[in-house]
């Protein structure tokens, strides 16, 4: 009899699921906790150890202009690349289902920007938009329209990241709506030519409702990348002109590793930590539900 | 019909223009400085931009970071996340249901964000600048654990009574009948988290700070924004040289390449 039929399962479950606990107690949970109780805290400097300030950090934070600004910037990004793309993700999809001729390599050209990597994005879009020089400013140029530095001003930076964000994502969220669209029966669309329903008509009544579950699911995560993912700022702006492009991690990064100053940085990543829980909650339910359905 | 002939035009423009940028960087850098602005059909075609570029960084030393780099957290991942999925799947041990909840906790809070904790983290184990600094924070998956748990909950629990009446072992009935059964998932799991991990930027950014640690992203950033004498031939070769992989991969393996991505969808 080996020894692993003496175990009861309850221990045998633990011991399976040991090593990735502890690795996930050590990098999620952990810092979790540990970026609420850093941020009642100072920033330790020479000579001065970290203390305990209370809400200081946060009060800081409520004065902070430039915090304000980033989060009303994270708002207009969100706002600016989620319905749009899930639009052009809705377009695609219908485009490339529907039997026009080399669809392959149309369906190809959406989708490649989601292999490669954002960093590689930003540094092929920040030639694009080069003032002078780039490809935008050529064809803007041929149009007999004046330079404009595209990421240099505060009013166009912002829509232009927004841009290379939507280009990036619309094909990866196109494919779940192809996704969706082959598993709805051809008998509705028989149906539908039947009684004289037009295809605009189809789309808005038929399709769309039933492409519901898929929106919710790709709208969590939009939202979620719109939070999480900032390399192109690196690449292009560094969050600047004069911070009309930074977002609340990048905001993170800079107070973190540009000033150092952690207790500070902890209060915003809570910040962050807040808005994410909150979309949480529509995950699991999302979750669940799929969970459910399987 | 004219209403298809206009879509068809109207998808074949949004194609042509979402394939633009791609084919622009393609043209630069194939192509001599002069010409990197100037589109003429007779423009000469060169390799030398990109011979430039891996001469001018460390390239080679970045592949390899990057490919240990992506290597070890599959690896692991897979290792970590069968185990933990199987516990979930197939053991009914107590605190499973609250341990679950606690594990989906990584799919809305993930290491990207957590980046000023773990690396006070880091630097306390002593192992900023190395490539596991990089790699410990994803090793345990939430989403191969929560992918792996479905999967294995759809095993016939038959196949793993027959092989227990045979004499095997907990683990052996995990090697021989679960994960023979789960390849396609471990398939798309494995090209997710290799894209993933390839395409990383912002965490090695952070806790790396030398050639012997830094993989390809980084060293594409610390390339293309060192020196203000790099010209945009030379960059953009870079840029290409360094997602030549993935982006040559998915040429190769489209179909295998969409349907992972749409797996890895329920995260």
């Amino acid at each position: 009899m080996t020894r692993a039929r003496v175990l009861s399962p309850h221990v045998q479950g633990w011991l399976l699921l040991l090593p990735a606990a502890i690795l996930l107690v050590t990098f999620t949970h952990y810092p979790t906790a540990a970026t609420l109780h850093h941020s009642f805290f100072s920033t330790a400097k020479p000579g001065r150890p970290s203390a305990w300030v209370g809400i200081d950090n946060y009060r800081a934070m409520a004065e902070d202009p430039v915090f304000w600004q980033v989060l009303q910037n994270n708002l207009w990004f969100a706002l600016g690349t989620i319905p749009a793309s899930i639009a052009l993700a809705i377009l695609m999809a219908v485009w490339v289902n529907s039997k026009i001729p080399g669809r392959g390599l149309v369906r190809l050209s959406f989708f490649t920007p989601t292999v490669l990597p954002m960093i590689a994005v930003a540094n092929i879009w920040l030639f694009f938009y080069t003032p002078g020089y780039g490809l935008l400013e050529q064809i803007t140029g041929l149009f007999g329209l004046p330079s404009h530095n595209w990421l240099g001003s505060r009013s166009t930076a912002l829509p232009c990241l927004i841009v290379v964000t939507l280009w990036k994502e619309a094909g990866f969220f196109m494919i779940f709506y192809l996704a969706a669209l082959q598993s709805i029966s051809p008998h509705l669309h028989e149906a539908a030519a039947l009684m004289g329903a037009g295809r605009w008509y189809f789309f808005r009544r038929v399709t769309f409702p039933l492409l519901m579950p898929t929106t919710l699911f790709v709208l969590i995560n939009a939202v979620i990348n719109s939070f999480r993912l900032v390399d192109h700022i690196v690449v292009m702006t560094k969050g600047g002109p004069d911070n009309a492009t930074s977002l609340l991690l990048y905001y993170i990064y800079d107070v973190g590793f540009k000033f150092w100053d952690a207790g500070y940085g902890a209060a915003l990543t809570l910040v962050l930590l807040a808005i994410l829980a909150a979309f949480a909650a529509g995950q699991f339910l999302f979750l669940d539900r799929r969970v459910h359905y399987q | 019909m004219p209403a298809r002939v206009l879509e068809t035009a109207a998808a074949w423009l949004l194609g042509m223009l979402w394939a633009l940028p791609l084919a622009y960087a393609v043209w630069t850098a194939f192509h001599p400085a002069q010409f990197s602005t100037h589109f003429v059909l007779r423009a000469p075609l060169t390799l030398e931009n990109f011979a430039k570029a891996w001469d001018a960084a460390p390239f080679a030393r970045y592949f390899v970071n990057t490919t240990l780099l992506v290597t070890m957290i599959l690896a692991a991942q897979l290792v970590l996340c069968t185990l933990a999925a199987y516990a979930f799947a197939r053991f009914s041990f107590r605190g499973r249901e609250i341990a679950f909840l606690l594990v989906l906790v990584q799919l809305m809070i993930m290491p990207d964000v957590l980046i000023v904790e773990n690396y006070r983290t880091m630097s306390r184990l002593g192992i900023l600048d190395t490539l596991s600094a990089i790699g410990l924070p994803y090793m345990a998956s939430a989403f191969g654990i929560f992918l792996l748990r479905q999967t294995f909950k759809t095993v016939p629990k038959e196949l793993d009574e027959a092989a227990r009446v045979e004499g095997a072992g907990m683990l052996e009935i995990l090697w021989k009948v679960y994960v023979p059964l789960a390849k396609p998932v471990y398939v798309a799991y494995a090209l997710v988290s290799i894209s993933y991990h390839w395409n990383n930027f912002l965490w090695p950014l952070i806790v790396t700070n030398s050639v012997s640690s830094r993989p390809l992203t980084v060293g594409l950033q610390v390339f293309s924004s060192g020196d203000q004498g790099v010209d945009w031939s030379i960059i953009t070769a870079a840029t290409l040289m360094t997602s030549a992989p993935l982006l040559v991969g998915f040429l190769l393996f489209q179909r295998q390449f969409v349907q992972s991505f749409m797996r890895a969808g329920i995260r």
